[in-house]
């Protein structure tokens, strides 16, 4: 694999689509293909065949508006059309060119699609994910190249140190300061994981990345292998998730294929492979050291750090674990350069993130924005707002170790130390939009309940504790509650909160504490109803 | 450590063993790959049974309490035998907001069985999950394999009245 073969196989491929005049891109994620979008893709190919136009149907990764799937984008004039059936096809073939299809078109002159800064997913939506060459004529694997061929291991992670990227899996760790402690520390072998256990409800970023531009992940972990020193790579993915399972598949194989993964990569001595690990279900797993142990093939329980995985990691070797979006976000700033990046996003957090953005809101989907932007024009501007004149009452960051943000906070800056003070947690990028409908209690204890069964039981303040705040929330939500109750929940928050062993624990008591913060009337609204309850009895 | 190195015979002659096999051979009968192994019994004949378990647990020199334990710490394995039947109602968050616990209701009172539970004559089970990652069709559920979004209580429950038939 020399930069020659790149090259050609990105001429041939631009040459191929240059004889077609129009291009036609359906989305092939599993939220589209839930609407039948494969079928869409099917009849387009039919009726562009019948019709003899010199059009190119492309299956593609997500476009970002999932709610109005299947969606289909027709370039060069980027019409995007939303809510596609099978039997729309010969309809939207015959006005290629001419005037598009209006009953079914999709406004993209709005915020939704004008706000958004496209660094993870600039490839998603634009390339077919199970071809290797629509990825290389984007410019993909050429950072990969660069590096191997001109720069040593260190220059890299200088590069990515001094982009100043941090973990997209919640805690927002730097990652420089990681690659270097692996490349740092001693050991005969070393690895390389890439964290695709999404687990947090509410969220499908990874999944997004991993469907619709899987090789960017592989040539991500390939650089990280390069400058970490490993030559084994694992993606650990969630067996819930089979089409991207799938699609990693066959990107390894055409990786191989291509030489850009394996044996001798671009002819280098470095050598490089990835297996794919699958989880089973269990949300602990995305711990760092419960991860590796799912790896090693054990029950996923964690361990106390240190020593961190990046020291004593998967069988007790020096071992780097990234998460997906982290990984997506090293092949651009490879190929643009660490000060581009670091000119997006805010000081202390750089580039942008994604996030899912569901719930009560009119427009859900996946949307990649820069650091600093703030939740208000997330939820107002992007999202179009609360559907059904309702108000809107708080959105949820973080999974079930984030909390609730009212209103009154709408206008931070979304980076990761403010959403830290104001009682959330950046997370991997779920973002659940509430309206006024949504009972407080409820939710606190609809993720109490979510800890307490993925508990894994090895530390007891988390195994014992969450049952017990369970407990407490389910009287309050009962009307059952007094106020000594409420104190004790209060209390056990703290305890549970600092006493225990991993994130799941620490984290658990947040939507607890968050929603006592902004929503405790809605808490003692409960109280007072159980008073109301025992005295009417008491009569 | 001595390890039995006599290669243990599969349960039954279920061609389906060979699946297993052929994982196992895959990955050099590692324990480490306890996982991998299981996953593909679980895919191979729809849940583990016991003697699955044993196999394995012979097969990659792991202890039964081993394989057992990892069997019933992860929440995707099953060591039940599922119905003909399944429907998966998504308990993500997104899903929650917008009233999947309406639907596992309405299902629990037209059939009689509650989450991880099959009905009596084997036909459906009814099942739920942490998040299938579709927040964008909430509430969405898995039925029969093919994820459904924006769905209503009603139309679940018919789709599976036409199974149970």
């Amino acid at each position: 694999m020399m930069i020659e073969d790149l090259q050609k196989i990105s001429d041939a491929e631009r040459a191929e689509a240059q004889k077609y005049e129009h291009h036609v891109h359906v989305c092939m994620e599993t939220a589209c293909i839930a609407s039948r979008s494969d079928q869409v893709k099917q009849a387009l190919t039919e009726a562009a065949e019948r019709a003899g136009k010199p059009c190119r149907v492309k299956g593609v990764g997500c476009m970002g508006l999932c709610s109005a799937g299947p969606l289909v984008k027709v370039e060069p004039d980027g019409t995007m059309y939303k809510g596609v059936t099978p039997e729309d096809a010969d309809e939207i073939v015959q006005k290629l060119g001419d005037s598009p299809v209006s009953r079914l078109e999709c406004d993209t002159n709005v915020p939704f699609f004008q706000r958004q800064v496209k660094i993870v997913l600039e490839n998603s939506g634009e390339i077919d994910p199970e071809r290797i060459e629509d990825y290389v004529a984007r410019d993909g694997y050429l950072a990969l190249y660069t590096a191997l061929t001109t720069m040593t291991p260190s220059e890299v992670i200088a590069q990515v140190a001094k982009s100043g990227l941090r973990g997209r899996g919640g805690a927002g760790f730097s990652t420089g300061l990681k690659w270097t402690t692996v490349a740092k520390s001693p050991g005969e072998r070393k690895f390389v994981i890439c964290n695709a256990d999404e687990g947090d409800p509410g969220a499908f970023m990874d999944r997004s990345v991993l469907e619709g531009d899987p090789h960017a992940i592989l040539e991500g972990m390939t650089i990280a292998g390069y400058a970490v020193g490993a030559s084994q790579g694992y993606i650990y993915v969630r067996a819930e998730y089979p089409l991207a399972v799938e699609r990693l598949k066959i990107a390894i194989r055409q990786a191989k294929r291509l030489g850009v993964l394996g044996e001798n990569i671009c002819g280098t001595t470095f050598s490089f492979n990835v297996d794919i690990r699958l989880g089973a279900g269990a949300f602990v797993c995305g711990e760092e050291t419960a991860l590796i142990a799912s790896i090693e093939g054990r029950m996923g329980q964690p361990r106390p750090r240190p020593p961190y995985p990046a020291e004593h990691g998967l069988w007790g070797y020096p071992t780097l674990i990234n998460n997906v979006e982290s990984y997506a976000n090293i092949v651009p700033i490879m190929r643009k350069g660490a000060d581009w990046f670091s000119a997006i996003g805010t000081e202390k957090s750089k580039g942008t993130k994604v996030f899912a953005l569901t719930g009560c809101i009119e427009n859900t989907g996946l949307i990649e924005v820069p650091m600093g932007i703030s939740l208000r024009e997330i939820v107002f501007d992007i999202g179009g707002g609360i559907p059904d004149g309702k108000k809107f009452k708080a959105v949820q960051t973080g999974g079930p170790s984030g909390g609730c943000i009212p209103e009154e906070h709408l206008d931070m800056p979304v980076d990761f130390e403010s959403l830290l003070q104001i009682g959330s947690f950046m997370g991997s990028g779920g973002m659940i939009v509430m309206d006024e409908t949504s009972n407080m209690v409820d939710v606190a204890k609809y993720f109490m309940e979510f800890c307490m069964t993925e508990s894994c039981g090895k530390c007891v303040p988390c195994r014992v504790g969450t049952a017990q705040m369970y407990d407490l929330l389910d009287k309050l939500t009962k009307n059952e509650a007094t106020m000594a109750d409420l104190q004790l929940l209060e209390r056990l928050c703290d305890v549970v909160k600092y006493t225990s062993l991993c994130g799941l624990g620490q984290g658990a008591p947040n939507p607890v504490l968050s929603t006592l913060r902004y929503f405790r009337h809605e808490y003692l609204a409960r109280i007072q109803e159980a008073n109301h309850e025992a005295a009417f009895l008491t009569d | 450590m001595l390890r039995n190195y006599k290669k243990p015979a599969p349960p039954s002659d279920d061609k389906r063993w060979r699946l297993v096999e052929a994982t196992m051979r895959r990955h050099g009968h590692d324990p480490n790959a306890l996982i991998e192994v299981l996953h593909t019994v679980q895919e191979s004949f729809g849940y583990l049974e016991e003697e699955a378990l044993q196999f394995v647990a012979a097969s990659l020199s792991v202890p039964l309490s081993r394989v057992y334990g990892v069997a019933t710490f992860y929440h995707f394995f099953n060591l039940k035998p599922q119905g003909e039947h399944s429907c998966v109602v998504c308990m993500g968050t997104a899903c929650y907001i917008k009233g999947s616990g309406a639907i596992v209701e309405a299902i629990e009172q037209e059939f009689g069985v509650k989450p991880g539970e099959t009905t009596p004559d084997n036909k459906f089970s009814l099942l739920s999950a942490r998040c299938l990652g579709s927040c964008g069709l909430a509430p969405a559920a898995v039925l029969d394999n093919s994820v459904a979004g924006k769905l209503e209580p009603q139309q679940v429950v018919e789709r599976i009245r036409e199974w149970t038939k």
